[in-house]
């Protein structure tokens, strides 16, 4: 390791120009990321809020101070809460699935099942696939008739149906394809988490005639916590930022049915070029994102079990 | 006990069943991709085994749009993006792990917050910001919201207050100043964290799309998925042929990359700790 | 810091020389130009031909030309690069983005440009379908270039297995139905073939105009600063595209996808569909049986909406860049171009006296179906168009398809649209 040797601790006190300098060195390192941080997540943060009270400047006037207006807009538009609720089911439904989808495939590939690079292989694929590229093969899959899924549906005699376009099922289709993205990619963290529990734990509950369920109960999954936390926190922010495959396979439709939040605001901030309702619309969904951080962190950081 | 062993092995049976199924499912997507970018187009819904293979989609592909200029920009702008990081992420973390200075929790804090505030959803505000810099339509306006990783720092930080304070203390009475110490003994310690930081960093980036969607307008500066989706979404009817070849042609390093490199992969995140 | 005097001046003076040496040789103006991908076809390199072919006839110009992707990305990028500072000289946008653009402050009317009474007479050559579109306020917006109609295709084998006469397609609305009704098959509980469909995705509103067109109704005012989704005749429109499914049931249910109606008319999914003229060359490739292509159906009246890219002009040019642009665009609006460019793509040649071209006469008599979306022409109207028009198009775009999928009634849908436009163009009247 470059000829250093490990000396003993004795105590050597740092040269004096060194404990002085420290606390200059401290923010002279952590200069350059803090500026890019204040430029580009801080201050637009705080500029998001600020142009939340103000209209939108047009050409041919500039932006007045408007007060609660624009929350009040959006307060009556019924896209916003379509777009809010859509959202909650959305998250609701991705997140979960995606992470004991992707604990099961960590599961079966650190176990003893046949073929598990292969396995491994195929699960982790779509994460280095463009989700744009691939929404419009899902495209394929869920158009009707010659579509891949009402194929397969049909070898069953279950009657082709208009996924994308149904609005029952259209934010269905697009959760699928969000867990299929993800689980994969989540799944390799919880691997490197398994590979360290040590296999002696599993050797002297197998003595003690505990059932696997129990273990993996009892054992295996809260020494999984922090994984767990780390991914959840991972998911959380996927399913409020990812919207590419809205833009490819439905644009918010059918009627708002598949409107998420963030693409809404790329609607209303790029489209209408609303800017100033798409800033009270960010402003919600970082409000959302903050609670739910902090949720995390408080409920979660409590059954963290560290070993 | 036989009947417990064979229950077991039903089970196990079952299971792997399962575990093979859910593969299956999973990699159909992409085998579909191959399937309709190596058939004509009248064969890209049936899938008949005599149907004849052609080169044609991806020849088709590879002259509609300048595939080759995006997948230039998209080099430039994770490479820029990854040695941005990783330097701006290591004075960082290691101001954080092993220097105390007034307000250095706080600043902490804040920094953990792009956690959850992400650039992605900042959009409109620093596309105002890029604006108003004139530095709009380039690669480093694409680059620059993620140059300063929270994660990247908050995983360096771990890493690097785990090295055993000895080494440090013994490089600085060899006369090392702090910034030696961090290269000699702080980074070649963090290797697998690096490593590991690299490939998600690389792969987010490749697969980016929202924000070099807004802020990129010419073929300059377009990154692949920008490229694509533009390609992709003529009005006139979707040919998936010709769409799933330029997909296959635009996730092929990183698919390639990955199939060569899976073992290293799954190991350096196992190195790294990340649990 | 260590350079002498003498090198120092060297430098200044070089650059001095090299300075003066550009401003020589930039006589060459170079122009930006924005355009979007819309139908079938290597468009990309047609272009770039037509580029290279003015850049040879005009040496001193250089046009570069830039793809952007569907008009709507064209319409982001154009408007995101003027908000920035540094606007495409020349895009090619929909018609329907002119009062956007105009109130956006980004786009120049070419009015001063026609001085002489030849550009006069060129100004005076397009199709007045497609200037409707193109004007407002006594001033000319944008230039008709690649402009279109909605046809309707339909499958001859089709029709001859159903027992329909394979040469004639339904005319109006009750003979649709009744051609749909024989032409829908049924396995069980799955349909196999519709007998019609009406695509509903990404911008209803525009297949939606080649119904209420048909009801003589329109649906703005020509300032573009009031609408009319809740007349009666607007509301029976939707009424009947909803009863196509419901009713007749020979047309999907939900939102039929626009990008996949194609290939649904290609698999045999569908017997007849309704797209745009722009298709053409995309179905003629690939529909492995005999077509047709037809005129909308006609009910009360007949017709259908016009749609399309014109040429604008964007602020911020100096005069020698303008009178540049305005060279080009009259280049790529001759009567020649304009028929090779409608024989090579299936959009409508923009101006008559292309349709005399020895090229386009041959290419007609060759393939009777190009001429079906010109002779739609006098019965076609303006495509919706209003101040912020893509808040108003959304309004009743989630209409129609709040109607389609039975969520609303036909009446409440329009009534709800028309409340949501009328709110929207408040500020503008």
């Amino acid at each position: 390791m470059h000829g250093l040797e490990p000396k003993t601790a004795a105590a050597v006190a740092p040269p004096p120009r060194l404990r002085f300098a420290a606390p200059i060195h401290g923010w002279l390192l952590l200069l350059p990321a803090a500026v890019l941080l204040a430029t580009f997540t801080h201050y637009p943060a705080v500029a998001t809020i600020v142009d939340s009270f103000y209209s939108t400047p047009k050409a041919r006037r500039a932006a007045i101070f408007v007060g609660a207006d624009n929350y009040q807009a959006m307060l009556g538009d019924p896209v916003f809460w379509r777009a809010l609720s859509n959202n909650i089911v959305y998250a609701g439904c991705v997140i979960p699935l995606t992470i004991a989808l992707a604990l099961a495939m960590a599961l079966w590939v650190n176990g003893k099942i046949a073929g598990r690079p292969l396995l491994r292989l195929s699960f982790f694929t779509p994460t280095v696939l463009p989700m744009i590229a691939v929404a419009n093969i899902w495209l394929f899959f869920y158009a009707p008739g010659y579509g891949l899924l009402d194929q397969l549906l049909g070898l069953f005699g279950i009657p082709s149906h208009n996924w994308l376009g149904d609005q029952h099922t259209a934010l269905i289709c697009l959760i699928a394809v969000a867990v299929w993205k993800d689980a994969g990619f989540f799944m390799i963290f919880y691997l490197a988490a398994l590979q360290q529990v040590s296999p002696q734990l599993a050797e002297a509950a197998a003595i003690e005639g505990a059932s696997r369920w129990y273990f993996f109960r009892r054992v295996t999954f809260p020494l999984l916590m922090p994984t767990t936390l780390f991914v959840l926190v991972n998911a959380v922010i996927n399913a409020f930022r990812l919207i590419d495959h809205i833009v490819v396979m439905t644009q918010g439709g059918p009627d708002n049915a598949t409107a998420l939040i963030l693409f809404y605001i790329y609607e209303v901030g790029f489209k209408f070029w609303d800017t100033a309702y798409a800033a009270t619309l960010t402003v919600v969904l970082l409000i959302l994102l903050a609670l739910l951080a902090l949720g995390q962190f408080l409920i979660l950081d409590r059954r963290i079990h560290y070993q | 006990m036989s009947a417990l062993q064979a229950s077991g092995r039903g089970a196990a049976a079952l299971e792997t069943a399962g575990a093979w199924l859910l593969a299956l499912i999973w990699i159909l997507p992409l085998a579909y991709a191959l399937w309709a970018a190596i058939h004509p187009s009248a064969y890209s819904a049936h899938f008949v085994p005599s149907a004849p293979l052609t080169l044609e989609n991806f020849a088709r592909a590879w002259n509609a749009a300048p595939f080759a200029r995006y997948f230039l920009n998209t080099f430039l702008l994770v490479t820029m993006i990854l040695a941005a990081q990783l330097v701006l992420c290591t004075l960082a973390a290691y101001a954080f792990a092993r220097f105390s200075f007034r307000g250095r929790d706080l600043a902490f804090v804040l920094v953990l917050l792009q956690l959850m505030i992400m650039p992605d959803v900042l959009i409109v505000e620093n596309y105002r910001t890029m604006s108003a810099l004139g530095i709009v339509d380039t690669i480093p306006a694409i680059g620059l919201p993620y140059m300063a990783s929270a994660f990247g720092i908050f995983l360096l930080r771990q890493t690097f207050k785990s090295v055993p304070r000895e080494l440090d203390e013994a490089a600085r009475v060899e006369g090392a100043g702090p910034l030696a110490v961090l290269l000699k003994v702080y980074v070649p310690l963090a290797k697998p964290v690096y490593i590991a930081y690299g490939l998600v960093s690389v792969s987010y980036h490749w697969n980016n799309f929202l924000w070099p969607l807004i802020v990129t307008n010419s073929v300059n500066t377009r990154p692949l998925t920008v490229g694509l989706q533009i390609f992709a979404s003529t009005d006139q009817g979707i040919d998936w042929s010709v769409i799933t070849a330029a997909t296959l042609m635009t996730s092929a390093p990183l698919l390639v990359a990955f199939l060569l490199f899976q073992r290293q992969f799954v190991q350096s995140f196992m190195r790294a700790g990340i649990r | 810091m260590g350079y002498s005097k003498t090198k120092w001046l060297a430098a200044l003076a070089g650059a001095a020389m090299l300075a003066l040496t550009t401003a020589a040789m930039a006589k060459d103006i170079t122009l930006s130009f924005y355009y979007p991908i819309a139908v079938g076809g290597p468009i990309p390199k047609i272009i770039d031909g037509y580029v290279a072919d003015f850049e040879k006839e005009n040496p001193g110009i250089k046009i570069k030309a830039i793809y952007a992707g569907t008009y709507q990305d064209t319409l982001v990028k154009a408007l995101t690069a003027f908000k920035s500072g540094e606007p495409p000289n020349i895009a090619v946008l929909l018609s329907t983005d002119m009062f956007t653009l105009i109130d956006e402050d980004a786009v120049a009317p070419f009015d001063d440009l026609l001085k002489t009474d030849a550009d006069k007479a060129w100004a005076k050559s397009f199709y007045p379908a497609f200037m409707a579109n193109s004007q407002t306020g006594g001033k000319i917006w944008g230039i008709p270039f690649q402009r279109s109609t909605i046809v309707m295709y339909w499958n001859k084998d089709a029709f001859k297995a159903a027992g329909l006469d394979p040469d004639k397609a339904p005319d109006t609305w009750d003979e649709l139905v009744a051609a749909g009704k024989k032409l829908t098959q049924r396995d069980g509980a799955n349909v196999t073939q519709w007998g019609i469909e009406i695509p509903s995705s990404g911008f209803p509103y525009w297949l939606f105009q080649g119904l209420t067109t048909a009801n003589k109704v329109l649906l703005m005012n020509e300032a573009g600063t009031q609408t009319a989704f809740d007349k009666p005749g607007v509301v029976a429109a939707l009424q009947f595209w909803v009863d196509l499914s419901k009713k007749y049931g020979i047309h999907p249910a939900g939102t039929v996808e626009w990008g996949t109606t194609p290939k649904d008319f290609f698999e045999k999914k569908t017997a007849m569909m309704w797209t745009t003229t722009g298709n053409l060359t995309n179905v003629r490739k690939n529909a492995p049986f005999p077509f047709g292509v037809a005129m909308l159906p006609a009910h009360e009246g007949r017709g259908s909406p016009t749609g399309g890219g014109n040429f604008y002009f964007f602020k911020k040019m100096s005069s020698e860049e303008r009178a540049a642009a305005f060279k080009f665009v009259k280049w790529m609006t001759t009567p020649e171009r304009a028929a090779d460019w409608g024989i090579q793509t299936g959009y409508v040649a923009v101006r008559p006296d292309a349709w005399d071209t020895e090229a386009m006469k041959k290419y007609v008599a060759d393939f009777p179906a190009a001429a079906v979306a010109r002779d739609q022409l006098k019965y076609a109207v303006a495509e919706l168009s209003t101040h912020d028009n893509q808040r108003v198009t959304k309004a009743l775009n989630d209409g129609i398809q709040a109607a389609l999928a039975g969520t609303k009634t036909p009446e409440q849908a329009m009534k709800d649209a028309q409340a949501e436009a009328v709110r929207i163009l408040k500020s503008y009247q």
